[in-house]
């Protein structure tokens, strides 16, 4: 059957089980979106700005394990695809691009519209192609999805040329089969490795696992709990392993790492051994390399062999399928209680529930954990995808939001991109019409695609936009608050009234200032038929503790200050550091020191009022 | 930090130098030389990467490489007998009083002159890499006016290493694409 390469770009991505695609067209691609309209079983969802194409596609991935679509003409409309790409490639999500590229004769002559999207894209997906000729098409695009979606996932892109859409070809699709003599997805570790790493399990004292996306991609919560639950190890999770494990298992100590509970990193500083589960060792959950988990061996299962001793060197590395790892592993290991271990973790958390911001009373600030955690007590009973954008709300997301099920938190982890949370949201609505989807963004993020608002309306779908709204860029304020002596360089930020955006953007916009009216305001959203945005004015100088600065020690954690202070002060300006590390050793010695740092607390009145100027009006 | 030999497999195919360099550039390795040619094996291409890293540091490196799609075979020669050797040419000034001096060295490295005038001879010398540097070292002293070095390739010595290597092409495709680390070495 002879076909336009237009055509068979449709055809494949049919045969690949597209459903949805995000895109915007443009000179290059004109052929391509020209044949789209003789192939409606694929829908077309046009985006405001073609990084949003990459973030809807990644939300999609994201949200259905399946593998999401963005495409995009040539030069600026492929380059504006370049962060999506490496936000995919940093989470490892499974997406494909296709680029529109100038005709094949006019490529090198700088033609309009004209970029090496393939050089340009490189180093920041998992694999790309540029396909000159109609024939190449089809392979490429299998081998796409292919690679994109097998081992260990991410972006793959095809840029192919205006000529190569246009000319026709024979179409075969048996005949472009994958044919990738280099490419290994998984790998196998050796038997022998194996029993060394029961052996260490099986003889440790302080075991902890730490779980990752990966057991999301491999789709191993059960055996991972039924592990934990017979080994007796306590299980703590990455930002991206967040809802992996349930939030309600008595296993699940919660998140690790810089924004993670201090009992968890003071844990893992103890552990004599981290069992590392599709989890890749960055900074932001290590810290300072130097002085990370000291005491523990360490595990590493991963199916990518280059993680492998990337940032911490491990005593035994399991490369290949967290399922097949497992499957193996598990009847290795024996039964275990651990009952010293798990006093001695719970002792660490109790002294830091009463930190807890829900701990403390209603006065009057609205605080933007109290609005996540009343959101996750207002929609815990719903299914629920909620999709952060980056910075303080992310954290506050993470460690006041339980999430009981996989899929149902979506935020740019590695990259830590903001304006990823609205157009993933769109994706995840396109992945589950059925689930309620919320955004829980910055004011700042929110405002980097809020064109996106536009996409939901043409598309009549509902997302619930929940902007926590500080009017500063708050996580780098705080950073600056930190570290850089209150210096707020270029981080207060007024926007738009949200409320009325939404309004022109045809969308129903609500407010809300006080914890009273919270319950009420998510009430009226759910209830609300389209895409609402509601702007949470929340407190403006919050902090997120705890906060293990970068390069820091993982247990030399700020601490929020507590309670008295807090009354006192009305907001979180007050902080201290543990006075001496905490010993890994005996149980006693370790809760003396994180009740230690009480003598090195900084003294409020230390630190001279430099605030900005837009602090000083109150615009709410 | 010590040199690491790497030889490398590549599908011979537009922009697959580019992924190598790009790769190197982007995780930060250190490369001293990076050679590439034909093999026996139409469509594929063989790379021989000198690289300044630690053990650690080399398999990380091994481990990348393989990550490209199209690189199909990775071998670390470094712990391995094998055959290093390098093209160096090396123009040097000389004199009418000098050019005995330079020619008696010529032999001693066992190199060739392979261009004469008044004032220069262009000598072809090969060897280890440590070899084509301690010639030009030697003849730095008459005066380098211009020097080119391919830059090392290398190879096992003996038969045993070619018999314990996976095919270089293979053709089955799909489910069997899970089975294929046998001939890897991946553990720590």
């Amino acid at each position: 059957m002879k076909l336009t390469g237009a055509e068979i770009i449709w055809e494949c991505l049919q045969k690949e089980g597209v459903d949805v695609v995000f895109g915007y067209p443009g000179g290059a691609i004109l052929p391509t979106y020209d044949a789209m309209t003789k192939y409606p079983k694929i829908h077309h969802v046009l985006v405001r700005h073609e990084q949003g194409a990459t973030h809807m596609a990644d939300g999609y991935a994201r949200a259905s394990g399946k593998v999401g679509v963005a495409i995009a003409t040539s030069g600026p409309g492929a380059t504006n695809m370049i962060t999506g790409i490496a936000t995919a490639m940093m989470d490892s999500s499974p997406i494909v691009c296709i680029t529109g590229q100038v005709g094949s004769k006019a490529i090198g002559t700088d033609a309009f519209q004209e970029t090496d999207v393939t050089g340009v894209s490189l180093p920041v997906t998992k694999h790309n192609y540029l396909v000159t000729r109609p024939g190449d098409i089809a392979r490429a695009i299998r081998e796409a999805f292919y690679i994109a979606k097998s081992g260990r996932p991410g972006p793959v892109l095809v840029d192919i040329t205006k000529d190569a859409q246009q000319m026709t070809a024979e179409f075969d699709w048996e005949g472009a089969a994958p044919r990738l003599p280099g490419y290994r997805p998984s790998y196998h570790a050796p038997a022998s490795e194996y029993e060394r790493a029961a052996e260490l399990i099986n003889s440790a004292k302080r075991p902890l696992i730490l779980a990752g996306q990966g057991i999301l991609k491999s789709g191993t919560t059960d055996e991972v709990l039924k592990l934990a639950k017979d080994a007796g190890i306590p299980i703590t999770t990455t930002l991206l392993g967040i809802g992996v494990i349930p939030a309600s298992s008595p296993l699940n100590l919660g998140m690790m790492g810089m924004h993670g509970e201090a009992w968890v990193n003071q844990a893992i500083q103890q552990a004599d051994l981290l069992i590392a589960l599709g989890m890749r060792f960055d900074d932001r959950v290590t810290g300072n390399l130097k002085t990370y988990a000291l005491n523990a061996k360490k595990i590493h299962v991963d199916i990518d062999p280059s993680e492998i001793n990337k940032n911490v060197p491990v005593d035994i590395a399991l490369i290949g399928d967290l399922r097949e790892v497992l499957a193996v592993i598990a009847p290795q290991v024996k039964k275990a209680e651990h009952a010293e271990w798990w006093t001695t973790i719970n002792a660490m958390r109790g002294d830091a529930a009463v930190r807890d911001i829900q701990s403390l009373p209603d006065n009057g600030h609205l605080y933007a954990a109290h609005v996540i955690n009343d959101l996750w007590r207002l929609t815990q009973k719903r299914d629920t995808i909620v999709v952060t954008d980056v910075g303080q709300h992310q954290m506050w997301e993470a460690q006041y939001y339980r999430h009981d099920q996989p899929r149902s938190l979506i935020t740019s982890g590695g990259l830590g991109t903001m304006g990823f949370a609205l157009p993933a949201a769109i994706g995840a609505k396109f992945a589950c019409p059925e689930k309620d989807v919320w955004v829980v963004c910055g004011d700042g993020g929110f405002q980097m695609t809020s064109c996106e608002l536009a996409t939901a309306e043409q598309e009549g779908i509902k997302v619930n936009v929940a902007i926590i709204n500080n009017s500063f860029l708050g996580m780098v304020r705080q950073w600056q608050e930190f570290f850089y002596d209150k210096r707020y360089a270029a981080t207060p930020m007024t926007g738009p009234d949200f409320v009325k955006l939404a309004e022109a953007y045809r969308l129903k916009g609500l407010r809300c200032n006080k914890r009273s009216d919270v319950k009420a305001t998510v009430d009226s959203t759910l209830a609300a038929k389209g895409t609402v945005v509601i702007d949470f004015v929340v407190e403006k100088e919050d902090t997120v503790f705890p906060m293990v600065p970068a390069g820091a020690d993982l247990d030399k954690m700020i601490r929020r200050p507590k309670q008295d202070v807090m009354l006192e002060s009305g907001s979180d300006k007050d902080w201290e550091m543990p006075a001496a590390p905490v010993r890994p050793a005996a149980n006693g010695q370790a809760k003396a020191a994180v009740k230690a740092p009480k003598a090195a607390k900084k003294p409020a009145a230390a630190v001279p009022s430099r605030g900005p100027k837009t602090t000083k009006s109150n615009r709410r | 930090m010590a040199k690491h030999t790497l030889i490398a497999y590549v599908e011979d195919v537009p922009g697959v130098l580019n992924r190598v360099a790009s790769l190197f550039r982007r995780r930060n390795f250190n490369i001293d030389s990076l050679t590439v040619g034909r093999t026996e094996q139409p469509g594929v291409s063989r790379l021989t990467v000198v690289v300044d890293a630690t053990e650690a540091g080399a398999r990380i490196v091994e481990a990348n490489l393989y990550k490209l799609v199209n690189v199909l075979r990775v071998d670390d020669l470094t712990h391995k007998p094998s055959l290093f050797r390098e093209l160096g040419l090396v123009k040097v000034r000389v004199t009418p009083e000098t050019r005995a001096q330079v020619l008696q060295l010529t032999e001693v490295f066992r190199a060739r002159v392979v261009d004469v005038d008044e004032a220069t001879l262009v000598i072809e010398v090969t060897g280890t890499p440590e070899k084509v540097g301690k010639f030009e070292l030697v003849l730095q002293p008459y005066g380098i006016v211009e020097i080119v070095r391919t830059g090392a390739v290398a190879m096992a010595r003996g038969h045993e290493l070619m018999s314990a290597a996976p095919p270089l092409v293979r053709t089955d495709v799909g489910a069997d694409h899970h089975t294929d680390a046998s001939g890897v070495s991946m553990s720590v």
